[in-house]
């Protein structure tokens, strides 16, 4: 394990140093997730030298690394003992850090049965805006001692405290894995996947491109063939569900502003004008549109969901109801007083 | 005994007249029942840690929503603390009463609202009891993961205050894996939705900081839980084994073959007599340590697992190795873990029993320093464990009427957790700290965390009022009890290696 690389005391000191003199920090890995939130005026505060892999044991399914480790690192250091990080993150840049992956809180296809980011969090280090480095959560599977710090940080954007160390669950990766795909239009395809959904079928990713259904089935090999017979279909290259998590598909591909819908997952189809991907068996829909943000984000509050623009768009984040912003406000009034962690990203005042 | 509220360390609590607040209630509450005579408050005076117990100042059992919203509204205009309790099973004191705080009683709330087969979720009232969300969901061949031993009895708005787990943790996660949506009450009776019926929501995750959150900064009011299919098959493999340190590298070598079981539970000897002399499980009684190990899903790849965990225990030692023959015999098998607990209880006229959290690797090591603990105490102690998940359950066997014993079961319990902490895991895995242990949270987090916490729950209850003394120790408390562990410089178990 590299034990190189260990900034922490850096990093505190040049928080100390912006409490000091009141100047707000733009918390930075690779800023592959730019895209999302908008820009932070603040001086820029790099955790990729804060790097490395701490600790990893296959047989205790935890691993621990500093904010700065590539996600590609530790992804071919788990698939070497033959495990993932079950949640599939999105990297959406090459030199994606393990930090920042926590911190925007995205997830990938598997999300729907394997769990978010946050489910993965067994324990963080964090500068806090008291200039403090703490320690929240561990390296246990259950732990419920104190507030569950480390998974309201995942998916904050840095606008809490500064990720210096993360501890998350791992999985073995199942021992079986199959692609296929089924000609069937959208509406189709989600009323069987609500249908399906509630019967122990081992699917993993499932996804409509506009034009057929894209499953992964995953598991032992008797309930992956057995699920196979029975679905049928054509089978694909299971790369095709980095492509969608990289948003590397032809569909992500124009000029177009991209649109993440959250949905409930038996939601039907939106009726926003635009190309739609499905995802999450129903529960995230891509739309390429241009209609305007309002509508979007009506029609999503309408199903039940939300929405985010993905396309570098000022407010990229469905606001808060009124009551919920006030404590989101007085929470970052007590976490980081003073408003230098990347101040904005989220919300205007945040 | 520094267990209960001391206002000394544990904060002043305002100077409360028992018939002014009644009087208050009663005016802006006219139909909401309220218990203010003593022997109507005695069964109130304690939840499942019965060895501690306090009258509350009042017991108010709402019915309606709009209630709770003004008693709150109440409470925070007049200053009066808050202590919520759904069905009181919870083991750590977390709805401990206060003397001076009302014990707002939720367990009347008790409806199903909503069972949606289609979306996979169930909303409920906080008051539902675990159970009865799956038992309303099995007719759709569904059901909710999460299953504490209570679960026959404990609701689910408790579950959301404690992140209860169950045996099935390691696999399908403890409560907060398993909900979508929270509605909550704030102490000024605002209303919050936290999380969505999608399955992520815009802002910062409040929905994962309710969770657990013993109490301390809102009031449950609906929970929105998702559903899970059945899985088609279940089977069991009971492996004996000859010394405890065998009985844990299998466990390490189950996982470190790829397969996680839907439930991975140890016995040590104690245990497994008390059991079999109970249920008659069929367990081996000479056994140093028992594994049962559950796997699930669909009947070819439980059926291929099977064969390779049996394998895998042989080869790590395993005396005995029996693959439940029926259904029958699952159930009988389980049925000696499940009531383990009541089976000590019926070789010791008390028992204590404890919630720690270890890396697995630890688990041979911290077994033998309880035995030490054990012989130096002159108390026994039985081990149950989530061996899947690390989360230990001790259960320290006393009498209370010898003088001395409960003390003495205090202290080795306190030991045991600092242990935990020692080799780098937690103090509670799932009962929660409630009153409990509040004295070892000082062990396990310093005092700028401690501080850390007293500001997430300034954000949601800047007077402190809600479960008042309960999950967060005041800087008071440790530098008082807490310093006797760590701040002299002697550190608990020399010997160990720190995390």
């Amino acid at each position: 394990m590299s034990l190189a690389g260990d900034l922490s005391q850096d990093l505190l000191d040049q928080v100390k140093q912006a409490l000091a003199s009141n100047t707000p920090l733009r918390i930075q890995g690779s800023n592959s997730k730019a895209m999302l939130g908008n820009h932070v005026a603040g001086k820029l505060i790099d955790t990729r030298g804060h790097s490395g892999i701490i600790s990893y044991d296959p047989t205790e399914l935890v691993l621990t690394a500093r904010a700065g480790t590539p996600l590609a690192e530790i992804e071919a250091v788990l698939a070497e003992a033959g495990q993932i990080l079950p949640w599939e993150p999105p990297h959406l840049g090459p030199a994606a850090t393990v930090g920042g992956t926590v911190a925007a809180g995205l997830s990938g296809p598997r999300r729907p049965w394997a769990g978010a980011a946050r489910d993965h969090v067994l324990g963080s280090r964090v500068i806090t805006g008291h200039g403090k480095l703490l320690r929240f959560g561990g390296e246990v599977m259950k732990n419920v001692a104190g507030y569950d710090l480390s998974r309201l940080l995942t998916g904050s954007f840095g606008c809490l405290g500064l990720l210096t160390e993360v501890s998350l669950k791992v999985l073995p990766r199942p021992r079986q894995c199959l692609s296929l795909r089924l000609h069937m239009p959208a509406h189709l395809a989600l009323s069987a996947l609500a249908e399906w959904g509630q019967q122990p079928l081992p699917i993993s990713a499932a996804c409509h491109d506009g034009e057929a259904l894209c499953l992964r089935l995953e598991g032992g090999e008797g309930s992956v063939q057995s699920a196979f017979q029975r679905l049928g279909g054509e089978l694909i290259d299971s790369r095709f569900w980095d492509d969608l998590r990289e948003q590397r598909l032809a569909f992500f591909a124009d000029s177009q502003p991209l649109w993440r819908l959250s949905l409930p997952i038996a939601s039907g189809t939106t009726g926003l004008p635009g190309r739609e991907l499905i995802d999450w068996s129903g529960a995230q829909r891509w739309l390429k549109s241009t209609a305007p943000a309002a509508q979007i984000r009506s029609q999503a509050a309408a199903l039940g969901g939300h929405a985010t623009g993905y396309s570098a768009v000022a407010d990229s984040f469905t606001p808060l109801p009124a009551a919920l912003l006030r404590y989101h406000r007085t929470l970052k009034q007590q976490l980081d007083p003073q408003g230098i962690f990347n101040p904005g990203r989220m919300y205007a005042d945040l | 005994m520094n267990i209960l509220y001391d206002e000394r360390v544990d904060g002043r609590l305002p100077a409360i007249d028992q018939a002014e607040v009644l009087g208050a209630l009663r005016s802006a509450l006219p139909d909401l029942e309220i218990l203010h005579r003593n022997e109507d408050l005695r069964p109130y005076e304690c939840d499942g840690l019965s060895a501690y117990r306090t009258l509350p100042l009042l017991v108010v059992l709402p019915v309606r929503l709009e209630q709770v919203q003004t008693l709150l509204k109440v409470c925070h205009q007049r200053g009066v603390p808050v202590v919520a309790r759904g069905a009181g099973t919870g083991l750590s004191g977390g709805a401990l009463p206060l003397s001076k705080g009302i014990l707002l009683v939720m367990a009347r709330f008790n409806q199903i609202l909503e069972v949606n087969p289609q979306g996979r979720y169930a909303r409920v009232q906080p008051g539902v009891r675990n159970l009865a969300i799956s038992q309303a969901a099995a007719p759709y061949g569904l059901y909710y993961a999460p299953d504490p031993s209570s679960q026959i009895a404990c609701s689910i708005g408790g579950n959301v205050a404690e992140n209860a787990g169950g045996v099935h943790c390691l696999k399908y996660g403890l409560t907060v894996h398993n909900l979508l949506k929270v509605d909550i009450l704030t102490i000024e009776g605002e209303h919050l939705s936290l999380g969505s019926d999608a399955l992520d929501s815009p802002g910062f995750d409040l929905l994962a900081l309710f969770t657990g959150s013993e109490g301390m900064l809102g009031i449950v009011t609906e929970v929105t839980v998702k559903l899970l299919a059945k899985p088609q098959v279940a089977r069991v493999l009971l492996a004996s084994f000859n010394s405890v340190e065998d009985a844990g590298r299998a466990v390490a070598e189950i996982i470190g073959a790829g397969i996680i079981p839907a439930g991975l539970e140890m016995m040590d000897n104690l245990a497994i007599r008390a059991a079999e002399d109970f249920i008659h499980a069929g367990y081996p009684v000479d056994a140093a340590a028992i594994l049962l190990c559950e796997l699930n899903g669909v009947e070819a790849d439980v059926t291929a697992d099977c064969a390779r965990v049996q394998a895998v225990l042989e080869q790590a030692g395993a005396s005995q190795v029996q693959l439940a023959c029926d259904e029958a015999q699952r159930v009988r098998f389980w049925a000696g873990r499940k009531n383990a607990f009541p089976a000590v209880g019926r070789i010791s006229p008390d028992y204590y029993c404890m919630d720690g959290t270890i890396p697995r690797r630890q688990l041979a090591r911290v077994l033998s320093a309880i035995a030490e603990l054990s012989a130096e105490y002159g108390l026994r102690v039985a081990n149950v464990f989530h061996a899947g998940d690390g989360n230990m359950h001790p259960l320290i066997l006393f009498d209370a009427n010898v003088p001395g014993e409960l003390e003495r079961a205090e202290a080795i319990g306190g030991k045991i957790l600092e242990l935990c902490v020692a080799v780098g895991g937690s103090i509670t895995g799932e009962h929660g700290v409630g009153r409990e242990k509040i004295n070892q949270m000082c062990v396990q987090f310093n005092s700028d965390e401690i501080t850390l916490f007293h500001a997430v729950k300034a954000a949601f209850d800047s007077r402190g009022l809600l479960n008042p003394g309960k999950n967060i120790p005041t800087l008071q408390r440790c530098a008082e009890f807490g310093a006797l562990h760590v701040h002299h410089g002697q550190l608990p178990f020399p010997d160990l290696e720190r995390f």
